[in-house]
């Protein structure tokens, strides 16, 4: 008797719904045993972590805070997804997003802001396209492989920064470390309610409105799911493919610069090469344990805002940052593994000596 | 000056290349076979801990680089595992690896950091052929995990195109439908070609962290994963290529590394983004430039292969 | 079982898959040395019992005896030890490898280190033995369809089967190919070798085959030698009805031209010329079809015609405006409708459901939409009347394509290619795949918009579906047209002779060279 996995038709939608919370479940208990391994008690470390995240106002406003960036990120890689485009440069574009917001900040120390602020949101935005507009084009028009080069690219934004901070725009009255001078008042996002939770949730959950809809209703969305879904058949009916390409990256782009900007007024208030501890990677994250749905990023934006945050309170007793990198990984691991097991049927096979065998039939 | 400047740099070029090429060449064989492996920079990652960790405690090298082999490979498994029996989107797999293999590595190696390496891979001349002038200094000066290389690769190179084994792992990768229908077995094939994947990429992992740093630092890889699935394609999937653009690319490295002692004025950071966007140019040329049959990719990389 | 020497028995084979019995308690006795055609329609489970005898499926019941022993055939390999080998309709064969190359892969000698040259020297005996020219150094893409056939039959036979089961051979071969291999076929059953040949085609049947076995909706329901009986019989019984009713071909009146092609070139995807200098016209009212062999351009000239392809020189014509090289967008919209051969693949996106599917060509209307945003209602009500229209087989219009059967999806491409405003069809081999009733369907509908005054140019493999429908037939030949025939002057044998590279001019005694 041997089992064998078997391809379902279709997969119940109520599994469809159900999966990621598996997942999430399962990733929650690999990471205890990496825990255990280590010395830890997971209990313990769960414990502090939905504490921290979650516990008061203060965690819940931090997670928020956190969840941000990632939103932006994710919306974007999210975009892009739909349309089979892989945009691991998320980081790089977040980057390069903060960069031309403080650069504007910078340049305009005295500016009122009301003339600052939209300046700001503009130069992150086409600072975050024009980064994705770089390896979007040759994926066009030339077909190479956009994960790659979106990825480099993220190491070139990264170091551009670094050179910056320790370089020309090094505060010169903090000489010892790697920043630039601060912001004016004028150049930071204001906040929400007197907590940290700034404009840019505003921005982020708009923009989910806005993708949300114009995927779904308008000539522009209806493209970009045919062409996501059967590009042959999308250029066949006559669709511009390449430039819808170009198009979708760069919205992505921006959106992440917009996560960048948003990070770099509202939460830094001045350059520094910590801004991220890698928002555009868990951002890939959430747009597939999100399934690409620009509400459920926003929710799951949320959950892993709270994973971070929760890292950070755990530090306390020990537990590495490195933990949560670890946890997300395997959250996504967790993700695939329970998405491809719910398009199969496990079997158990009699192997007869002539037919196949009418088995029993164990639904996985 | 300037003579022993170069060899110094083309010297430097094979050892800094060398990370890469492992990974390289385990990425070759691993698409050779049909499946896309994104995972190399999280298996390097895992392989450098893993390989520095067993040679701290243990005192041995060769346990450190089994350790290591065994680390990439186990992430090699996983990733088969994933794509070939679950079907899962290759490109995912392969992210969520290297996201987990950062991840940890990070947590793996919290302990190690500043931690110094009782016994590293010294500089193993082979005596007689280190003596000839320019390529002796150039290419057998180095210690023990680069002169492997120099077997690794004809050794590759002679499985891939004139063994049966070979011809049977090009079958799979260029069309699994006929190779089933003769009976070659295609799951155990790729099964195996990624998960020696894995091992090479996490022995390259593992010459960062015992012979080339030596040291173990978080996310020392610092992208040379990407920069070995970007130089498969510039290979055209052949060892020999791999090798020369691998030694390229730590030219490159080595190069950013020695202007700044030659005293021009350009700040470091910007030789660090050299190696990042050399690699994009390449890419970028290489595929607009590709003819037509002679160097495409394996025709069935990155689909799953279901026996209707 | 008597004195006859079988090859192969076949006793009592069940098969069922979800929804439908394959084979129905099927027999197929087949004498060693001889060939055995296997008769019958698309889905008449003729390659489900094949796939049983070569090992590729198990049946739910019944036995297989080879040359008088029961056997249990597990997979293709053990289908292979006992000397029974299938060349397939879709060859499998690795493009880059050379034939040699091919022809040795799956073998477990020489276990290691590949020697190349006694591999190649056997490959050569073979194919001078039996006639089948081939070079082993070469690669498969370099090769033509017979040649890659060849390859496929020498694959075999370097493995020992002296059972070769053929699927649908010649449906890629011109006429002289064809001669040629009968030819080889009758070498190889002199050699004691024993050929099964699955067909649809009654001519083939009554020349080449000694016996003949009809399956039927997965059952034998007649069986016999050839020589007694003839190719109406055989017809009948495949289909189970009296057949020869040609569709009802009211008069039209032709048109100006609606399509106009002049010395169109194009290089297709392996860099050679594809196309050499077509010329060609389709008028209003009339179906223009495209014979020939699948091969010799006629997908890349639709490709062209359709803005899916770069012409290299020359001129395409739609209504008087040049279109030639315009983007697809522009083409569609100067009212050409295509149906492209790859259904699935091309002509609608399967994993979306069939409202999306329906409008892909008109979303841009003013019609379909306000300003940037498609109206979902008006998007359901159009698609509604499509289905309802065209008689598209659904639960709801929110189904996703890729459940539909062939001819339903088929269905619903024609109810979108042809409601929208066109005055040209392309229609690139419609009724590829579909039963009776589907293919019945197709041609009601081109036959309708040939009386709504539409232009069409019909790219077909089956001649009969030509001749019941075209006005004029134009045959194609290694990317030129070869000669252009009106309804009235239809001869089989010349365009049989035309699609094998004799031009009309050239007609002469039987020993003439086609070069293929």
């Amino acid at each position: 008797m041997k089992l064998v996995l078997e391809k379902r038709e279709t997969v119940s939608s109520f599994y469809r719904f159900v999966s990621p919370l598996l997942a999430i479940i399962m990733a929650l208990v690999l990471g205890a045993a990496f825990l255990a391994a280590s010395g830890f008690s997971p209990l313990k470390v769960y414990y502090y972590m939905w504490w921290g995240a979650f516990s008061d106002w203060y965690g819940i406003s931090e997670t928020l805070v956190t969840s941000i960036p990632i939103m932006l990120c994710a919306l974007g890689v999210a975009l892009a997804a739909k349309m089979l485009l892989w945009n691991v440069g998320a980081e790089g574009q977040f980057h390069m997003g903060a960069f031309a917001a403080a650069w504007v900040a910078l340049s305009m120390p005295d500016a009122p802001a009301w003339q600052v602020m939209p300046l700001m949101v503009l130069a992150g935005m086409a600072a975050g396209a024009i980064w994705a507009l770089l390896p979007a084009v040759p994926r066009a028009y030339l077909g190479v492989n956009e994960i790659i080069t979106t990825l480099l690219l993220n190491y070139v934004a990264i170091y551009w920064v670094e050179y910056l901070v320790h370089g020309p725009w090094r505060d010169p009255v903090n000489l010892n470390f790697p920043l630039s001078a601060p912001f004016s008042s004028a150049a930071r996002l204001p906040s929400l309610f007197g907590t940290r939770i700034h404009l840019g949730l505003v921005f982020a959950l708009v923009a989910a409105g806005l993708i949300w809809f114009a995927l779904g209703r308008t000539k522009w969305g209806y493209e970009v799911t045919v062409i996501g879904e059967n590009p042959r058949a999308a250029r066949y009916a006559g669709m511009n493919i390449e430039r819808n390409i170009v198009l979708t990256m760069c919205l992505a782009g921006a959106l992440a610069g917009l996560g960048g900007m948003a990070e770099v007024s509202a939460i830094a208030g001045r350059m520094t090469r910590q801004l991220s501890p890698g928002y555009g990677y868990s951002a890939i994250i959430v747009a597939w344990l999100a399934k690409v749905n620009p509400w459920a990023v926003v929710l799951v934006s949320v959950l892993f805002g709270g994973l971070l945050v929760g890292g950070y309170s755990a530090q306390v007793i020990g537990v590495s940052a490195a933990s949560v990198n670890m946890l997300q990984g395997l959250m996504l691991f967790c993700v695939l593994a329970t998405e491809a097991l719910g398009r199969y049927r496990v079997r158990a096979v009699h192997a007869a000596v002539r037919g196949s065998g009418e088995g029993a039939s164990i639904d996985g | 000056m300037a003579d022993s400047m170069f060899v110094s740099i083309l010297s430097a070029a094979v050892s800094s290349g060398t990370p890469v090429l492992y990974a390289a060449l385990g990425e070759l064989v691993c698409e050779r076979s049909g499946v896309l492996n994104l995972g190399v920079e999280g298996m390097m990652l895992v392989g450098a801990v893993s390989g520095f960790l067993t040679a701290v405690r243990t005192g041995s090298l060769a346990a450190g680089v089994l350790a290591a082999l065994i680390a990439g490979g186990l992430m090699g498994l996983i990733h088969a595992l994933m794509t070939i029996t679950l079907k899962v989107n290759q490109v995912v797999s392969g992210l969520a690896l290297t996201l987990f293999g950062t991840g940890l590595s990070g947590y793996l190696g919290k302990s190690m950091i500043g931690v110094p390496l009782p016994v590293t891979f010294s500089q193993a001349p082979i005596p007689g052929l280190s003596s000839i002038p320019l390529i002796g200094t150039i290419l057998f000066k180095h210690d023990l995990l680069v002169y492997l290389t120099y077997v690794v690769v004809p050794v590759l190179w002679f499985y891939l195109y004139r063994t049966r084994p070979g011809l049977h792992l090009r079958s799979v990768g260029e069309s699994p439908e006929t190779a089933d229908a003769l009976g070659v077995n295609v799951f155990a094939i790729r099964y195996a070609s990624v998960t020696a994947g894995g091992m090479l990429a996490g022995l390259g992992g593992a010459y960062l962290s015992l012979a080339y740093a030596p040291s173990w630092l978080e996310n020392m890889t610092a992208g040379r994963g990407w920069i070995a699935v970007a130089l498969v394609i510039f290979a055209v999937w052949d060892p020999f290529r791999a090798m020369l653009g691998a030694y390229l690319f730590g030219g490159i490295d080595a190069l950013g590394f020695r202007i700044q002692v030659l005293g021009a004025r350009i700040p470091s950071f910007f030789l660090k983004m050299m190696p990042y966007v050399f690699t994009i140019v390449v890419l970028i040329i290489v595929t607009a430039t590709a003819a037509r049959r002679s160097s495409r990719a394996p025709e069935a990389l990155g689909l799953p292969y279901e026996r209707e | 079982m008597g004195t006859v020497d079988y090859a192969v028995e076949m006793r009592d084979i069940t098969k069922r898959f979800p929804g439908v019995i394959a084979s129905n308690h099927v027999n197929l006795a087949v004498r060693r040395g001889s060939i055995h055609a296997l008769l019958g329609e698309n889905g008449a489970g003729k390659s489900t019992l094949m796939n049983i005898l070569t090992g590729l499926l198990r049946p739910d019941s019944g036995e297989i005896c080879v040359r008088g022993e029961r056997v249990a055939l597990r997979s293709p390999a053990s289908a292979i030890a006992l000397g029974i080998g299938m060349v397939h309709q879709h060859f499998r064969l690795v493009q880059t490898f050379t034939v040699a190359e091919n022809i040795t892969l799956g073998m477990s000698r020489p276990r290691f280190a590949l020697d190349m040259a006694p591999i190649e020297r056997e490959v050569a005996k073979l194919s001078s033995e039996y006639g089948l020219a081939v070079n082993p150094h070469a690669k498969i893409w370099q090769l033509s369809v017979g040649e890659q056939q060849r390859v496929e039959i020498i694959k075999m036979l370097y493995r020992g089967v002296d059972v070769l089961i053929m699927d649908e051979p010649t449906a890629v071969l011109t006429p002289q190919e064809v001669r040629e291999l009968f030819e080889t076929l009758r070498r190889m059953t002199a050699d004691g070798k024993t050929i099964i040949f699955i067909t649809h085609k009654l001519d083939e049947v009554m020349e080449i085959s000694d016996r003949v076995t009809v399956l039927r909706a997965g059952k034998d329901v007649f069986s016999c030698d050839t020589r007694e009986t003839n190719a109406r019989e055989l017809a009948s019984k495949m289909v189970g009805r009296e057949i020869g009713q040609t569709p009802e071909r009211p008069p039209v009146a032709i048109g100006d031209p609606v399509l106009e092609v002049r010395e169109l070139t194009a290089i297709g995807d392996r860099g050679t010329m594809v196309l050499a200098g077509i010329d060609l016209d389709v008028r209003a009212g009339e179906i223009h079809g495209i014979a020939g062999v699948a091969g010799n351009g006629q997908r890349e000239l639709a490709e062209v015609i359709t803005g899916l392809r770069r012409a290299s020189a020359g001129s395409v014509n739609i209504c008087g405006a040049d279109m030639t090289n315009h983007t697809p967008r522009s083409i569609i919209e100067a009212g050409v409708s295509h149906i492209p051969e790859d259904r699935l693949g091309v002509g609608l996106a399967p994993n979306l459901n069939i409202t999306y599917n329906a409008i892909m060509k008109r979303y841009r209307c003013n019609e379909m939409c306000r300003g940037p945003i498609v109206d979902a209602t008006r998007a359901r009500t159009w698609t509604d009347g499509l289905v309802e229209r065209f008689n598209v087989k659904t639960p709801n219009l929110r189904t996703a394509v890729r459940l539909l059967s062939g001819g339903n999806s088929q269905r619903l491409l024609l109810a979108r290619e042809t409601s929208m405003e066109h005055k040209l069809v392309v229609a690139v081999h419609p009724t590829r795949g579909l039963d009776i009733g589907a293919t019945e369907a197709v041609h009601t509908i081109l036959l309708r918009e040939r009386e709504s005054g539409v232009g069409t140019l019909l790219i077909s493999e089956d001649l009969e579906e030509l001749i019941a429908l075209c006005d004029r037939i134009s045959v194609i030949y290694e990317g030129r047209i070869m000669g252009t025939v009106g309804r009235d002057e239809l001869n089989l044998d010349e365009i049989g002779m035309m699609m094998a590279g004799i031009s009309a001019a050239e007609k002469g005694d039987g020993h003439l060279e086609a070069g293929a």
